[in-house]
C-alpha cells in the first residue's frame, strides 16, 4: 500500500505540488501580459505628449522669431519671411462656423425624424445611409467638391447670390466680388456635408436615452409631437446634444483635405464669403512640402500646433459633457 | 373683435395653431432628412458615373503617367496597400493591448480613466496634425521621405480606433464566464487570451477592419511622411505612391487624364471603405443573433 495514488493525502499532496509548479510557471507569462497592457495604455499617453512636444520644438523658430505678432498679423510672404496666422485663423474659424450653422439644424432635424416620425422598417437603413456619409473619406468629398459643386455654385447660385444679396444693404459686402466657385462658401458647404452624420448619430443616440415614459407622459397630456421634442427630449438632452454639436465643430476645425480643394489658398482676409481664402490645415497640405527655409517650415508647423490647441480645447470639452451625461444615466 | 369669441372657439384656434407649428417643424426635419439623403445620393452617383467611366485594367496593370499621358495606379495601389499593412500591423496590437488595459486590468483606475479620455480626443484630431509629428520625429531625422513613415502616420491613427472597439467588444463578455474560468483556476493573462478574447474576436476583428477603412482614404497623414512617387517602388526607405496623395495631385492638376485618374482612384477608394464597412457589419449582425 505504498502507492502514492491510491493514498488519499499523499495524491492530495501531489495534486496541490501540481498545481502550484503549473501556477508558477504562468506567473511569469502572467506578469509579462499584465505590464504589456500597461504599457500600450501608457503608449497613448506618449503619443500625445510626443505630438505636443514635437510640434512645439518644431514651430519654436517661428515663435521666437514673431513673439504674438504671430497670431495677430496676416503677413504671408515665403520670399521676405514674414509670416502672420490671422488669415488661416480667420478661415479656419469662419468656414467651420458656417458649417455648423448648416449643419446642426439640419443634423438634428434628421435626429428628430429618426427617433419620433420614420415608420419603423425605414429606420435602420435610413440610418445606415447618414452613417455612410460618415464613412466617405475627406478626399472623396474634397473631388466631389472640386469637380461636382464648385461649378455648380459658380454658374448657376453663386451669380444669383451676387445679384441679389450682394446689393442687399449690410450684409452685401459678404456676397460681393466674381464667382470664382471656390473659396470660403464652397469649403463651408462641404464641411457641412461632412459634419452633418456625427451631429446625427450622436443626437440620435442621446434622443434614444430619453425614458419613453417621459415622452409618453407628454403625449398623453395631448403634446404634439413638436412640442414633445421642444419641451421633453431637447431640454431632457441638452447637454449631449452640445457635446454631439462640440464633436462636429472639432471635426470641421481639423478637417483637411476636404477643404484644401475648394478653399483657393489665398492668404488674405476678405469680407466676402465667395472669395478665395485659406484655412490652417489647407495652408499646411499645400505649402509644407513646398517650404523652402527654416523658418517657413517653423511657421507652417506653428500652425499645426495652434490647430491641435483649438481642436484639443473643443474636442476634450464636447467629451465632457458626453461624460457628465453618461454619470447620469449610469446613475 | 376676437374677445368677443367664446372660450371654446378660442381652444380651437389655438388647437389649430400648435398642430400647423407641429406640420411645419415636421416637415422641415423631413426636409432634412431628405437633404442628407440627397447629398449622399448625389456624391454616390458623381462618384460611380465618373469613377467607372476611368476604371479600366490599364488602371491596374500601369503606373502613374507624366503629365498629359494615359496610365494607370499600379504604384499608387501598391503603396496604399504596403502602408496600410505597416500601419495595421504595428498599429492594431498596441491598441488590442491598451484596449485590454482598459477593460481587464485597468478599469476604474484613474490611468485607465486619463487614458480613455485622451483616446476619445485622439480618435477625432486633426490626422494633417499626425504627419507634422511624424515629419517631426521620423522624416526630419532620416533626412528623407519614405513609405515606412507613411505606414508609422498610419499606426498612430489606427491605435485609437482598435482601441476603442476592443474596450467595447471586451466589456461586453458577460464577468460570468471570466470568474468560471478564475473557479478553475486559470491565470489572468490565459482567462484573457483563452476566453475573453475568443469570445470577443469577431467585434475585435471588426475594429480592425473599421481602422483599416478609415486609413485607407487617410490622405493628410500621407503627404509630408511618405510624400509620393511617380515611379514604381517597394522600397520602404524610398518615398512612396498611395492613392489618396495621388488623387489629391491629380485633382488639382490641369491634365484632362490626370483628372479621370483622379476619379478612378477615389472610386477605388471608396468601394474599399464601403465594402469593409459592410462586412463590419455583417460580422457584428451575426455575432449579436
Amino acid at each position: 500500500m505504498t502507492d502514492a495514488s491510491l493514498h488519499p493525502s499523499r495524491a492530495l499532496a501531489t495534486a496541490t505540488a501540481d498545481r502550484a509548479r503549473a501556477l508558477a510557471r504562468h506567473r511569469i507569462p502572467d506578469a509579462v501580459f499584465a505590464a504589456l497592457t500597461r504599457a500600450a495604455a501608457l503608449a497613448v499617453l506618449v503619443m500625445l505628449g510626443g505630438v505636443i512636444v514635437s510640434l512645439a520644438r518644431g514651430a519654436w523658430p517661428a515663435f521666437s522669431a514673431f513673439g504674438l505678432d504671430f497670431l495677430t498679423t496676416s503677413t504671408w510672404n515665403p520670399v521676405k519671411e514674414r509670416f502672420g496666422a490671422l488669415a488661416p485663423i480667420y478661415g479656419t474659424v469662419v468656414t467651420s462656423l458656417i458649417a455648423m450653422l448648416i449643419a446642426v439644424p439640419v443634423g438634428l432635424g434628421i435626429a428628430v425624424f429618426l427617433t419620433e416620425l420614420c415608420p419603423r422598417p425605414l429606420r435602420r437603413p435610413i440610418g445606415i445611409a447618414v452613417e455612410l456619409l460618415a464613412g466617405i473619406p475627406s478626399i472623396i468629398y474634397g473631388v466631389w467638391g472640386l469637380f461636382v459643386l464648385a461649378p455648380f455654385l459658380q454658374e448657376t447660385v453663386q451669380p444669383a447670390l451676387i445679384a441679389t444679396l450682394g446689393r442687399a444693404p449690410l450684409i452685401g459686402p459678404l456676397f460681393e466680388g466674381p464667382p470664382y466657385g471656390i473659396g470660403l462658401l464652397t469649403a463651408s458647404l462641404i464641411l457641412a456635408v461632412m459634419v452633418l452624420p456625427f451631429i446625427t448619430s450622436v443626437s440620435r443616440d442621446v434622443f434614444e436615452t430619453v425614458p419613453p415614459m417621459l415622452k409618453e407622459s407628454a403625449y398623453g397630456l395631448g403634446c404634439t409631437t413638436w412640442e414633445v421634442v421642444r419641451r421633453v427630449v431637447l431640454p431632457y438632452t441638452r447637454a449631449g446634444v452640445i457635446g454631439g454639436v462640440m464633436l462636429g465643430l472639432g471635426r470641421a476645425l481639423g478637417e483637411t483635405m476636404a477643404v484644401t480643394f475648394v478653399i483657393g489658398n489665398a492668404h488674405k482676409i476678405q469680407a466676402s464669403l465667395l472669395a478665395p481664402a485659406t484655412t490652417i490645415s489647407a495652408s499646411i497640405a499645400n505649402e509644407f512640402t513646398e517650404a523652402v527655409g527654416d523658418l517657413y517650415t517653423a511657421s507652417l508647423i506653428a500652425l499645426g500646433l495652434i490647430l491641435f490647441v483649438i481642436t484639443f480645447v473643443v474636442l476634450a470639452a464636447a467629451r465632457l459633457m458626453l461624460m457628465q451625461l453618461e454619470r447620469r444615466q449610469g446613475a | 373683435m376676437s374677445h368677443d369669441l367664446g372660450p371654446a372657439v378660442r381652444d380651437m384656434r389655438r388647437y389649430a395653431g400648435r398642430a400647423r407649428r407641429n406640420r411645419v417643424w415636421m416637415g422641415l426635419c423631413m426636409a432634412a432628412t431628405a437633404f442628407g439623403l440627397a447629398m449622399l445620393g448625389l456624391i454616390l452617383g458623381a462618384l460611380l458615373w465618373r469613377g467607372f467611366t476611368a476604371l479600366g485594367p490599364a488602371v491596374f496593370t500601369q503606373t502613374t503617367p507624366p503629365p498629359g499621358a494615359a496610365g494607370g495606379l499600379l504604384n499608387a495601389i501598391v503603396g496604399s496597400l504596403m502602408m496600410s499593412a505597416i500601419g495595421v500591423v504595428a498599429g492594431a496590437p498596441i491598441g488590442v493591448l491598451a484596449g485590454t488595459y482598459l477593460a481587464e486590468y485597468g478599469r476604474s483606475s484613474p490611468l485607465a480613466a486619463v487614458v480613455r479620455f485622451i483616446n476619445d480626443i485622439l480618435l477625432s484630431a486633426p490626422s494633417i496634425v499626425v504627419g507634422l509629428f511624424v515629419y517631426e520625429v521620423a522624416v526630419r531625422p532620416m533626412g528623407h521621405f519614405s513609405g515606412l513613415a507613411g505606414g508609422a502616420a498610419l499606426a498612430v491613427i489606427v491605435v485609437p480606433v482598435v482601441l476603442r472597439t476592443t474596450e467595447d467588444m471586451l466589456r461586453l463578455v458577460p464577468t460570468q464566464l471570466r470568474e468560471a474560468a478564475y473557479a478553475l483556476g486559470m491565470p489572468r493573462s490565459l482567462v484573457i487570451r483563452r476566453i475573453v478574447y475568443a469570445s470577443a474576436r469577431t467585434g475585435m476583428i471588426t475594429g480592425v477592419m473599421l481602422a483599416v477603412a478609415r486609413i485607407s482614404g487617410e490622405t493628410a497623414p500621407l503627404l509630408f511622411t511618405a510624400l509620393n512617387n511617380q515611379f514604381f517602388s517597394a522600397d520602404l526607405g524610398a518615398p512612396m505612391a498611395s492613392l489618396p496623395a495621388v488623387i489629391f495631385q491629380f485633382a488639382m492638376s490641369p491634365y484632362k487624364e490626370w483628372q479621370d485618374l483622379a476619379w478612378a482612384g477615389a472610386l477605388l477608394i471608396t468601394l474599399t471603405v464601403l465594402a469593409l464597412s459592410i462586412a463590419a457589419r455583417a460580422l457584428t449582425a451575426r455575432s449579436s443573433a
